[in-house]
C-alpha cells in the first residue's frame, strides 16, 4: 500500500524528515501532525496529534512532537501536513512513519 | 401638403463616414477605460494605405455598434453608450505594417454568463473585415462585474487536491495508447497497469469517443473496474478522464451520468470542438454532480497558431477558466523557444492565480483580477520523459498535471514499471527541491541517486536520453 507523496521513496531518516519540516516552516505554512490506525483511500480525516503548530512554528518542536506521537502510537501511520492560510488549504502532506508491522514497503 | 412629400432633402447625414471621424467615438485616443469595460488588445495588419487610426477605429466599430454606413435609426440611440473605443495605439518596433490597438468595450454590449455572445462580438464578423489584412486578438481583460456572472471551474485546484488527497506535488498522468483500435478490455488493462504503477490519472485520447471498435459504455465499464482495482491495491485515489465528447448534449449528458454512476471522479471534454455552449452546460453538470472536468484543447492550433491572425492561446485559455474546467492542456515548455516558454508561463499564471499583472515580456497585456474564481490545473503533456522531470518541477511547481504518455507506456518493462519510474523521479525531485537543492544544476544527479533504489527508474534512465541543461542556473524568467 502507498500513502501519496513520498511513498515511492525509501523511508526517510530523521534528518530528511527534519529538512521537509523546515521547508514547510520556511514557506510560511503551518505544520501539523496527524495519525491513524486504519489506512483507507476513502478516508480523508486522520486524528490530529494536538492542533497544528499555529504559534510555535519551529522544527525542533515539530520533531519532538513527532517522536512523542510515535512513542504513544507505535502501530499508527503518522504524517506531517502543511496548511497555507493565504491559499486557505492544505498544501503538503506526507507519511513519515508506518506501523511497525507494515514497515516493509508493499 | 408638400408636393414632394419632403423627399428632396436628406433627413439625416447619410453615407459612409470614416470610422475614426470625430464624434463617432471609435477612435478616442487618451480615453480612460472604465473598470467595468472589457478591454481587448488586437494585433492589426491594415490593408496597404489604410492609416493605423482608421484601421483601429474600424475594428472597434465592427466589433461593437458600427455598420459600414450611417443609418437613420442611429439617431434613436445614444451612440456614445455602445461604442467600442480604441484608446491607445502601440507601434511594434521594426514593423511598419502592423500595430497593437487597445479597445475598450462598454459592459452593456454583453450578456451575462454567455461566452458565445462575447465571442460573436469581439471575434465575430470583424475578423473577415476587408479594410484589414489580418487581425489577431492577443489578450482580453474581463472586468470583475462581468466575470462574476460566470462560475468558472466546477471545482478548482483546492477542491481537486482535497478530493484526491494529493498534496505538495504535481499530479502524474498518461494518455492511453495506441489511440485507436484497442478493445475495451485491452484498453482497461493499459489503464490498470499505469495506475497500479503509481500514476494518479490516465486519460482518453481526444478522438476516442465511441467508435465501432470500442463503444463508450464498454470502455467506461472496463476502465472503472481498472481504476477501482488500482485504488484498492495501492491505497491511493485515482481517476481516468472518461471522454464524454459526443455529437449532441443529450448524448454527452447520458455518458456523463453513466460515468458518475460508475463512480468516476473525473470526465473529459474537447472544449473547443464541442463549442462553448456545450462546454458551459457540461461544466454546470460537473459542478452539480461533483465530477471533475478535464478539458482537451483539440483544434486550438487552427485558431491560435498564426502569429498575425486569429486568437492567441492565452485568450482561449482564459475563456476555458471563465466557462469552467478543472484542467486544461498548456504547453510543456521543455525544449521550446524562449518566447514560447515565457508565454506558456504567463498562461500558467492566468489559469492558476487570483491576480495577474500586465507583463508584456510574457505576453500579458492587461492586469486581470480573477476575483476569487477558482484556479485550474494546467496540463503539460507530450514528448516528455523522466529526464525532463527536474526541469518540469522547476518550471511548473506543484499545481500542474504532468502527463507522460510514451514516457510511461514506452518503458521496456511495460506501463506499470514506466509509471513507477515517473513517480519515483517526481518524488525525488520534490524532496530535493524542498531540501533546497538546485534542480537545474543537480537534476541529473538527483535522478541517478533515486534510481539506486528503483530498478524501474534506472531502466527508464537508460532508455531515454539524458538532457543537457543549457540554461543559466540563475533563472532569468
Amino acid at each position: 500500500m502507498h500513502t501519496e507523496t513520498f511513498s515511492y521513496l525509501p523511508p526517510m531518516t530523521e534528518d530528511e524528515i527534519r529538512k521537509q519540516v523546515e521547508y514547510i516552516i520556511e514557506k510560511g505554512y503551518i505544520p501539523g501532525i496527524e495519525y491513524t490506525f486504519e489506512l483507507h483511500p476513502k478516508v480523508s480525516y486522520w486524528n490530529f496529534w494536538k492542533l497544528p503548530f499555529f504559534i510555535d512554528r519551529n522544527a525542533d518542536k515539530v520533531m519532538e512532537e513527532l517522536a512523542a506521537c510515535k512513542a504513544k502510537n507505535p502501530n499508527a501511520w503518522i504524517k506531517v501536513t502543511g496548511y497555507d492560510n493565504k491559499k486557505q488549504c492544505q498544501v503538503l502532506s506526507f507519511v513519515v512513519y508506518r506501523p511497525e508491522e507494515a514497515a516493509q514497503p508493499a | 401638403m408638400a408636393a414632394n412629400n419632403g423627399k428632396n432633402t436628406a433627413h439625416f447625414e447619410a453615407g459612409v463616414k470614416d470610422y475614426s471621424a470625430p464624434g463617432r467615438h471609435y477612435y478616442s485616443p487618451g480615453y480612460e477605460p472604465k473598470d467595468t469595460e472589457v478591454l481587448a488588445a488586437f494585433r492589426i495588419t491594415p490593408q496597404p494605405g489604410v492609416p493605423f487610426e482608421e484601421a483601429a477605429a474600424a475594428v472597434a466599430a465592427e466589433s461593437s455598434s458600427g455598420t459600414w454606413t450611417t443609418v437613420w435609426s442611429d439617431h434613436l440611440v445614444d451612440g456614445a453608450r455602445y461604442a467600442g473605443r480604441t484608446y491607445e495605439i502601440e507601434t511594434i518596433p521594426g514593423r511598419d505594417d502592423q500595430f497593437i490597438a487597445y479597445i475598450a468595450y462598454p459592459l452593456d454590449l454583453f450578456e451575462e454568463d454567455s461566452m458565445p455572445n462575447l465571442m460573436s462580438s469581439i471575434v465575430g464578423n470583424v475578423f473577415g473585415f476587408k479594410a484589414i489584412r489580418a487581425l489577431r486578438l492577443e489578450d482580453l481583460r474581463i472586468p470583475p462585474v462581468l466575470l462574476k456572472t460566470f462560475q468558472g471551474p466546477p471545482h478548482g485546484i483546492t477542491s481537486e487536491r482535497d478530493r484526491l488527497n494529493k498534496y505538495g506535488r504535481p499530479f502524474l498522468g498518461a494518455t492511453m495508447k495506441p489511440k485507436l483500435g484497442l478493445s475495451a478490455k485491452n484498453y482497461g488493462r493499459v489503464v490498470y497497469e499505469a495506475l497500479k504503477g503509481g500514476l494518479d490519472f490516465t486519460k482518453d485520447d481526444e478522438n476516442i469517443t465511441s467508435q465501432p471498435f470500442m463503444r463508450w459504455r464498454d470502455r467506461y465499464m472496463f476502465v472503472m473496474e481498472a481504476v477501482n482495482k488500482a485504488e484498492a491495491e495501492t491505497g491511493e485515489r485515482k481517476g481516468h478522464y472518461l471522454n464524454v465528447t459526443a455529437g449532441n448534449m443529450e448524448e454527452m449528458y447520458k455518458r456523463a451520468e453513466f460515468a458518475k454512476e460508475l463512480g468516476s471522479r473525473i470526465i473529459m471534454v474537447d472544449y473547443l470542438t464541442v463549442g462553448f455552449t456545450a462546454f458551459a452546460s457540461l461544466s454546470k453538470w460537473c459542478r452539480d454532480n461533483g465530477v471533475l472536468l478535464h478539458a482537451h484543447r483539440a483544434m486550438h492550433a487552427v485558431i491560435d497558431r498564426q502569429p498575425n491572425h486569429g486568437i492567441h492561446w492565452r485568450v482561449l485559455a482564459k475563456w476555458c477558466r471563465i466557462v469552467g474546467a478543472d484542467h486544461v492542456h498548456n504547453g510543456t515548455v521543455v525544449g521550446k523557444l524562449e518566447g514560447d516558454r515565457r508565454s506558456t508561463l504567463g498562461v500558467n499564471d492566468l489559469l492558476r492565480e487570483n491576480y495577474v499583472e500586465r507583463d508584456l515580456s510574457r505576453g500579458i497585456y492587461f492586469d486581470q483580477d480573477w476575483v476569487s474564481m477558482p484556479g485550474m490545473m494546467p496540463v503539460a503533456s507530450g514528448g516528455i520523459h523522466v529526464w525532463h522531470m527536474p526541469e518540469l518541477v522547476n518550471i511548473f511547481g506543484d499545481d500542474v498535471v504532468l502527463q507522460f504518455g510514451g514516457g510511461t507506456l514506452g518503458h521496456p518493462w511495460g506501463s506499470e514499471a514506466g509509471a513507477t519510474a515517473n513517480r519515483v523521479a517526481l518524488e525525488a525531485c520534490i524532496k530535493a527541491r524542498n531540501e533546497g537543492r538546485d534542480l537545474l544544476r543537480e537534476g541529473n544527479d538527483i535522478l541517478r541517486e533515486a534510481a539506486k533504489n528503483s530498478p524501474e527508474l534506472d531502466m527508464a534512465l537508460q532508455t531515454w536520453k539524458e538532457i543537457k541543461f543549457e540554461f543559466d542556473t540563475v533563472d532569468k524568467l
